[in-house]
């Protein structure tokens, strides 16, 4: 495990290695977190405050470390979630692109094995994808929803808290060089 | 010009993709109408998914309560002795029976009752995103649903059918904040705008300040949607708040208070009336009708004592005319020709042969009651009894 004395920032270009996984991990997984964004929330409301989408593209972006392969990772679970949605296709397809192309940025510059820091992402990319599309709504479609920011903040810890073991789990997955 | 691309080339790519979304976006705003291709792949892509974790989950939960309830019927019956435990099985097995409501066979009762043609799908998905108030439903074009069809259980409205793909159907529930339909309260017929508020309440909106209604009272379909069909209900009044220029009604919807699960999508929708009669809270158990006497008893009438009343002395002598004219009561078509009751009656064969003849009314007779239109059935979506 991580004592406080690791580092969280990368200390040179060799450290950021590309995480790679299989194709096949590519489409499951993100199809996975679709489908428990459709079936289980049916049987627990709870449930439904967990984005498993949002999670997936913040975490093949991190680990890719590729800004190119997390804006089309965060484009096409996007755009998958706006197709199930009553949404128009785009809105949270931008938003899943900006989420995925920020979070590769992330992954070039810290150690995102790090639970800390994954924690801290899980939170901050839960809010920026949450204010970001209540932005879309009010800008693009002229719909009155409203922000609460408390309220975003509790179901941002809580995302981070499940990012943390969803991420674990997923680590799992990559090859090993 | 190459080398400033290939700098930047990741924000150039993240600038592409954003625009051909927006531009996708836009054109949807702007022209109001979906992309419904791409959904149509999407939805019938996830169906089969989202079905075979149901049919999994639902087996798998059967399965479990099998085996629990086995274990705990094989526990009772080492316990205690055999004649308690038969009655105390059947005990647990009338409780139930009474306590807890079949749904299916609920929606199968009603869509026996109402007028409307319906079709009963279940819900195995529900829409993708945060809070989302969208169900994805097993039912689709293929069986008839069609976008804009109403989706009701027998407690009440759920919502309206948003896409129609081949396999399964979107469908918007009344609490999601753009759900909007026509509402008309029970007591003074005040008619409103119900709206979904993105929580477990709607509001009905529209409602003048001078306009009287009730908490409690019920709220049914108006019909003025074009989407539900009249007389359907919507839920009771939880809260009234006077307001200017109009109130602020907030209904506890009764549609989908214990949870959607199964519903029926309205294919056909016939308008209803509403109730007028306050609906009943409790339940009112009948009970079953009395077994035919026993002959031999001290107190029955002898059958062979002849017709007791002038209704028996009547049908017996309709009967007769009926026999002697080979007319089968109930089998004229509407129109046909009843049997000549003023006929005068065939010698010696009939008990009520000295009965002076009585002119019978033609609308009294079976064959011209089958003929006449039946009254408007109450609504079967009256909100069934508190259960």
């Amino acid at each position: 495990m991580y004592s406080s004395s690791d580092r969280i920032l990368l200390g040179s270009q060799r450290e950021s290695r590309i995480s790679k996984f299989r194709p096949w991990v590519l489409f499951v997984v993100p199809l996975l977190a679709i489908l428990f964004q459709i079936y289980i929330p049916q049987f627990s409301k709870f449930m439904a405050y967990l984005d498993m989408p949002l999670l997936v593209t913040v975490y093949f972006s991190l680990m890719r470390r590729s800004a190119v392969a997390g804006t089309f990772i965060g484009a096409l679970i996007g755009l998958a979630q706006d197709c199930l949605s009553k949404n128009p296709l785009g809105l949270y397809g931008i938003v899943k692109t900006l989420v995925g192309y920020f979070a590769a940025s992330v992954g070039l510059r810290f150690d995102v094995d790090h639970p800390f820091i994954r924690l801290l992402l899980g939170f901050f990319f839960f809010f920026f994808h949450q204010f970001f599309a209540w932005v879309m709504f009010r800008a693009l479609l002229g719909q009155q929803v409203g922000f609460d920011l408390q309220q975003t903040a509790v179901l941002g810890a809580l995302n981070a808290v499940v990012a943390l073991f969803l991420f674990h789990f997923l680590d799992r997955l990559r090859e090993t060089s | 010009m190459d080398t400033l691309l290939s700098r930047y080339r990741n924000v150039t790519i993240l600038v592409l993709v954003i625009m051909a979304q927006l531009v996708l976006l836009a054109y949807q705003v702007k022209s109001g109408s979906d992309v419904p291709l791409i959904r149509v792949w999407a939805v019938t892509a996830v169906t089969p998914l989202a079905r075979t974790l149901e049919g999994a989950r639902s087996g798998l939960s059967y399965f479990a309560s099998n085996y629990v309830t086995l274990r705990d019927t094989t526990s009772q019956n080492r316990q205690m002795r055999e004649e308690l435990g038969r009655l105390k099985m059947e005990n647990q097995y009338l409780r139930n029976e009474l306590s807890t409501a079949d749904r299916a066979r609920a929606l199968s009762v009603f869509q026996q009752h109402t007028q409307s043609r319906t079709l009963a799908a279940r819900v195995i998905g529900a829409g993708a995103g945060v809070g989302s108030k969208v169900v994805l439903v097993d039912r689709g074009s293929t069986a008839g649903v069609q976008k804009g069809m109403a989706v009701v259980t027998p407690d009440g409205i759920v919502g309206r059918v948003m896409g129609a793909y081949p396999f399964s159907s979107q469908v918007l529930l009344i609490t999601d904040a753009s759900f909007a339909a026509g509402v008309v309260s029970q007591k003074n017929r005040v008619h409103g705008v119900l709206k979904g508020q993105g929580d477990a309440n709607v509001k009905i909106d529209r409602v003048q300040s001078e306009e009287k209604v009730e908490v409690g009272e019920w709220f049914y379909t108006s019909g003025d949607d074009r989407v539900f069909p009249k007389g359907m209900p919507a839920g009771r009044v939880k809260i009234v708040r006077p307001g200017s220029p109009f109130q602020e009604i907030f209904l506890e919807p009764s549609g989908s208070q214990s949870g959607v699960e199964e519903v029926l999508i309205v294919l056909e929708g016939v308008h209803q009336q509403i109730p007028d009669l306050p609906v009943a809270s409790s339940v009112i158990h009948l009970l079953p009708a009395p077994p035919p006497d026993d002959a031999s008893g001290i107190d029955a009438p002898s059958s062979t004592a002849g017709p007791a009343t002038e209704a028996d002395r009547l049908r017996d002598r309709y009967k007769a005319l009926g026999a002697a004219q080979k007319h089968t009561f109930g089998e004229g078509a509407p129109g046909s020709k009843p049997p000549d009751f003023n006929a005068p009656l065939p010698t010696a064969t009939s008990p009520a042969a000295s009965t002076p003849p009585v002119a019978a009314p033609p609308a009294a007779t079976p064959a011209a009651q089958s003929a006449t239109p039946r009254p408007a059935a109450p609504p079967a979506s009256t909100p069934p009894p508190t259960r």
